[in-house]
């Protein structure tokens, strides 16, 4: 533990691995998200629902730092992202510094984005090599495991392009693993797949949450977020509508707006 | 086809098809033309001694053909190897955030695109008597890789610029999100994706430059630093005959058409990826 982290008094294991208070972030005077709240505790997987620009990617990527807040808030695992406080005013960290925290958190996309110029393998051994200056050895080896872990050990020497959309995403979610993160965010891991695709994704996610892994999940496939949350969050127009396990929050909706908005999935998802 | 239609067609006479036939018939009579006068009034004899006299090409083999060949080769290699890197280096210039360095690249490509190649030469010819104690190393090789190559890294720098920005952005978050600083992820993710785009138009400018590299005669090199255009000048001046410049030129073409072959087949293997 950095010497920083160890002098704020309120650090331990009880302490939620990720603590957003109040954040806020607008894009060209449209405010995006209107004061956040979010705690997540080790192990825990939140899935965030809501409809397109309710803030929910946005509020994922203001975690790691793909974009930089305007107001409030974020610790992951108790260090403060992007800033540094020196008694209540914050700095803006180096790129450098922002780079370390990110490493600590892995990220899968909704286009998958792994580098097309490189094998399946030399994705994954990538970061690992270049970031954490592990050996080739020792990342091929942790790579092959996670390849295999994700079912594509065979395909470790193909290229993005000759791999089917839900090979590439699980081979993204094998490239997040290789930093061994604390946190994994996924945005809309599903939604660029094909319908038949959709499902061996889904099971390497519900495989690494049974793992223990700390998840937090943007999405619109309602039976993961059933199985698999421990807290759902329905957010609309920047903020947090409602919050809760999913036998609430899906089953017995409180909002009018998260009735609304579940029902008219539900009307897509019969018609569609 | 209705009744009006074929009203139409029968009041014009001629049928689309009967028109572009017309059309072609004409123009095969204009060339017969063309060629039958040219057959008879030109001095063919004259023509052939001039400019592809046999023992002229021969003697022109002899005489260090081979050896103007690879100059030319070696002064475009090395060019390119300078107009690549600073290219390279004038691209992300170009893209810094840094504002003084926007400036300084965006001068140098504008300068240096805006002027004649052959002014820039004519200043390298000049620069030995402008600073007597100037030593560029590798002579000749030093000078006529620096002068073609400050060029050439001017056509390069836009070329690669606009491969860097034709990136994927996520390409660019994928790798940050890994926790690569921005100095890694441009060198390992950008750059091999951004050079692999502009491989037909980079491969363009090469040919480009082998053409170019013809100016360097004006620098004033040795007849020992000659290449092909210096070597078939110079030999034609002697023998007062065109046959060694046209060997020289036909040589142009063994270097410059497969480079072209191969710009398109990079063209058309970018165009299967997508």
């Amino acid at each position: 533990m950095t010497a920083a982290a160890a002098a704020e008094p309120a650090q331990s294991l009880a302490q939620p691995l990720v603590h957003a208070v109040n954040v806020t972030k607008s894009f060209h005077h449209n405010e995006v998200l209107k004061g956040i709240d979010l705690d997540v505790d080790r192990g825990q997987v939140v899935c965030l629902l809501g409809p397109s620009g309710s803030g929910k990617t946005t509020f994922l990527r203001c975690v790691n730092q793909l974009e930089t807040i305007d107001g409030g808030r974020i610790w992951v695992d108790g260090e403060l992202m992007g800033y540094a406080d020196r008694d209540g005013k914050l700095y803006r960290l180096k790129n450098k510094e922002i780079a370390a925290q990110r490493r600590e958190i892995g990220m899968v996309f909704q286009r998958f984005n792994l580098f097309p110029h490189m094998t399946a393998l030399q994705n994954i051994i990538e970061a690992p090599t270049q970031v954490r200056g592990e050996s080739r050895k020792s990342a091929r080896e942790r790579a092959m495991k996670l390849l295999d872990r994700v079912g594509l050990a065979d395909r470790c020497n193909a290229y993005p392009a000759q791999l089917s959309g839900g090979q590439q995403q699980r081979i993204a979610i094998a490239r997040a693993l290789a930093m061994q993160p604390k946190l994994m965010l996924f945005d809309e891991p599903t939604s660029a797949l094909d319908p038949e695709l959709v499902g061996e994704v889904l099971a390497v996610m519900r495989e690494l949450a049974l793992d223990g892994m700390t998840m937090i999940v943007v999405t619109h496939e309602m039976s993961f977020a059933r199985e698999v949350a421990d807290t759902v969050v329905f957010m609309d127009a920047g903020v947090v509508v409602e919050a809760g396990p999913p036998k609430d929050v899906i089953s017995n909706p409180q909002h009018s707006r998260t009735q609304a908005f579940l029902s008219r999935l539900r009307s897509e998802h019969e018609h569609p | 086809m209705t009744v009006s239609d074929a009203v139409v067609e029968k009041r014009r006479g001629l049928s689309p098809r009967q028109r572009a036939q017309r059309s072609r018939g004409i123009q095969y009579a204009v060339l017969i033309v063309i060629v039958v006068v040219a057959a008879f009034t030109a001095n063919w004899g004259q023509i052939a001694s001039v400019f592809f006299k046999p023992e002229f090409v021969k003697s022109a083999f002899t005489s260090g053909l081979p050896g103007a060949f690879l100059k030319t080769i070696e002064y475009t290699a090395g060019a390119f190897v300078i107009g690549l890197l600073g290219g390279t280096l004038l691209a992300l210039m170009r893209l810094s955030r840094v504002a003084p360095y926007r400036w300084f690249a965006t001068a140098y490509i504008e300068f240096f695109r805006g002027l004649p190649a052959i002014v820039v030469f004519v200043a390298f010819s000049l620069l030995p008597l402008a600073f007597a104690d100037l030593v560029i190393p590798l002579d000749p090789y030093g000078t006529v890789w620096l002068a073609l190559g400050i060029v050439a890294a001017a056509y390069m720098a836009e070329v690669i610029r606009a491969g860097i920005q034709a990136v994927p952005k996520g390409q660019i978050e994928a790798a940050r999100s890994l926790g690569m600083p921005a100095g890694v992820a441009t060198r390992k993710i950008v750059l091999p994706q951004a050079f692999r785009i502009v491989l037909p138009p980079l491969a363009n400018d090469l040919i480009l430059l082998v053409k170019d590299s013809s100016l360097v005669f004006i620098i004033g090199t040795s007849a020992a630093a000659y290449e092909l255009t210096g070597f078939g000048r110079d030999l034609a001046n002697t023998e007062s005959n065109l046959t060694p410049l046209v060997t020289a030129g036909f040589c142009y073409l063994v270097i410059t058409l497969p480079l072209g072959l191969l710009v398109r087949w990079l063209e058309a293997k970018a165009a299967r990826a997508h």
